[in-house]
């Protein structure tokens, strides 16, 4: 395999609390797919923000509400190029991933009624299944299950089966957060629009890791989050086509969001400014653009190239333990590994690894529907990022090894 | 022996290890003495909830003391469970509910004592304890 071309050792100086200790030992972060850390570029941007131009945006006739408009604005279509959409009012400003979710679930209630069918897949995190189940309750339509099967690879033939003219909507993952499956959805997005089906892409696992581009998947709705993207927590976007969110009702009520109030009727803003009701997280949208900045200089695919050397790594080496299984064994996957270990719980794993400084994440990852169907409490999850390093790995799997010897 | 001596003895026993490898080790070698809980009171009632593991508690008067059994699925907190059950099981209900557990952070364990921590151990405690207010209720 080719190696990589980045500099790892440079770009993990990047990053302060990679120098940091845990329990005694210089720590191993491997649970990048449940928030990234932060390089200096990033942090510079907060600090700078509030040392410089904090000011509230759009309204203020001052120079300091200026700059910060203005820096907001940019950052806005740093957004826009990064997933190349079309338009910059495309892109909404949102706490995260799980608010782009509910602004969509939200605006569908004026569109759906009994009888119409939403579909979503079996490896969904809880984020995209509960505001649909509730969409769902509100309207009367039904939600419907995209199977999977034991590699945790959607049945694309049954979901074929499932679409018909009451398909209203089909959610799915572009990568799955606990089993690191890249999901098909060119093919979910072109099948779902051949019946008349808007389709919305929970992308919070797969912007960090592989090129997105919303218009050559032509997909309709897309969510990331800043803070699995090297930002800080609290910030994301949704993506939407403007016919669609010219169409959506809006989500919350405020200031911002309104063209003219008065006590008879109030008309709407125009896009993004109608779901963008409230002071938003200004810092963090404007260090959500510097993240993107940052990945976008090291390159998303140098990124995606040393990831998957690293996924290959921790996978051979981790099935060399014996009683080891791997939860997620798609051909397709970012650099996510999900296992557990015969005879023991995850949680003793995870707890004797945190002692040795090496951060992993244990338990359902919020997608117990997952865990239901593999019959198992929960896993050990391992998620790589491109400042992690094969010694890393080593260290992580003579953890495991350590940890298994303690607990048979 | 009351509680406060045989947590001292735990502290003891505790103080014995240099590094944190051999204290969970030992915290691993007591779970494997923890007094089981019967099958048929494994049930939902009886899980600790705020745990990422799953553990039941049960508890029982004999005479006017109260009596633990407890299981876990997870290795460590069954380790957990049995040290305190240790320090309070064959005790009077008042003197659970009055007891401290500083000897926790003593033993190391200290970081185990978060209230966010997903092994629950402050509901464990918790759980133990409401166990005796409920028996000592009766014992009034």
């Amino acid at each position: 395999m080719q190696q990589t071309t980045l500099d790892i050792t440079r770009i993990r100086k990047d990053f302060p609390i990679l120098k940091r200790e845990v329990n005694g030992n210089p720590l191993v972060y491997l649970d990048n797919a449940a928030t990234s850390q932060t390089p200096k570029p990033v942090i510079d941007t907060i600090v700078g923000y509030y040392s410089n131009y904090n000011a509230n945006i759009h309204r203020g006739v001052h120079t300091l509400a200026q700059e910060a408009t203005d820096a907001y604005e940019k950052a806005r279509i740093k957004i826009q190029n990064f997933f190349n959409a079309a338009k910059a009012h495309e892109i909404l400003f949102t706490s995260g991933t799980t608010h782009s979710i509910n602004i969509v679930a939200n605006g569908f209630s004026s569109f759906l009624t009994k009888g119409d069918e939403v579909l979503v897949s079996a490896m969904e995190h809880h984020s995209n299944i509960v505001p649909w189940q509730m969409l769902c309750e509100r309207t009367g339509a039904s939600l419907k299950v995209i199977p999977m099967n034991p590699e945790g690879e959607l049945l694309m033939q049954e979901f074929k089966g499932m679409l018909s003219d009451n398909t209203k909507l089909v959610v799915c993952n572009h990568v799955s957060n606990a089993l690191g499956t890249i999901n098909p959805i060119k093919v979910i997005i072109s099948e779902a629009h051949a019946v008349g089906a808007a389709v919305l892409i929970d992308g919070a696992q797969a912007a960090p890791h592989i090129k997105v581009d919303v218009q050559e998947l032509n997909v309709d709705f897309y969510t990331a989050s800043a803070h699995k993207l090297c930002g800080p927590t609290g910030v994301g976007m949704l993506y939407g086509k403007e016919e669609w969110l010219t169409k959506l009702p809006p989500y919350q009520g405020g200031g911002e969001m309104i063209a003219e109030v008065t006590f008879e009727k109030t008309t709407y803003a125009g896009l993004p400014h109608k779901f963008e009701a409230g002071t938003p997280n200004i810092c963090g949208g404007i260090a959500f653009g510097a993240a993107l900045d940052y990945i976008k200089n090291i390159g998303i695919e140098a990124i995606a190239q040393y990831e998957h050397e690293l996924l290959t790594y921790a996978t051979d080496r981790l099935l060399s333990i014996e009683g080891v299984k791997i939860y997620g064994t798609s051909q397709e996957k970012t650099a996510v590994i999900s296992f557990n270990i015969k005879g023991i719980h995850p949680y003793d794993i995870g707890t004797l690894l945190d002692k040795m400084g090496i951060a992993v994440r244990t338990g359902h990852h919020c997608a117990q529907p997952i865990m239901d169907y593999f019959k198992i409490p929960g896993t050990i999850r391992a998620s790589f990022s491109f400042y992690n390093t094969k010694e890393e790995i080593d260290r992580f799997i003579d953890g495991v090894v350590k940890a298994k010897q303690m607990l048979s | 022996m009351s509680i406060q001596e045989i947590q001292q003895n735990i502290v003891d026993e505790f103080s014995m290890f240099d590094d944190w490898m051999q204290r969970y080790e030992y915290m691993i070698d007591l779970g494997k003495s923890l007094p089981l809980i019967e099958e048929k009171y494994k049930t939902e009632d009886n899980i600790i909830k705020g745990c990422q593991s799953k553990v039941w508690v049960h508890a029982e008067l004999e005479d006017d003391k109260l009596v633990f059994t407890a299981d876990s699925d997870a290795i460590i907190t069954k380790g957990i469970i049995a040290i305190l059950i240790r320090a309070f099981s064959h005790q009077k209900p008042q003197d659970i509910i009055d007891a401290d557990t500083h000897f926790i952070d003593e033993i190391g364990l200290k970081e185990h004592l978060s209230p966010t921590r997903a092994n629950g151990l402050v509901s464990m405690i918790k759980q133990l304890k409401l166990y005796a207010v409920a028996y000592q209720t009766q014992l009034n």
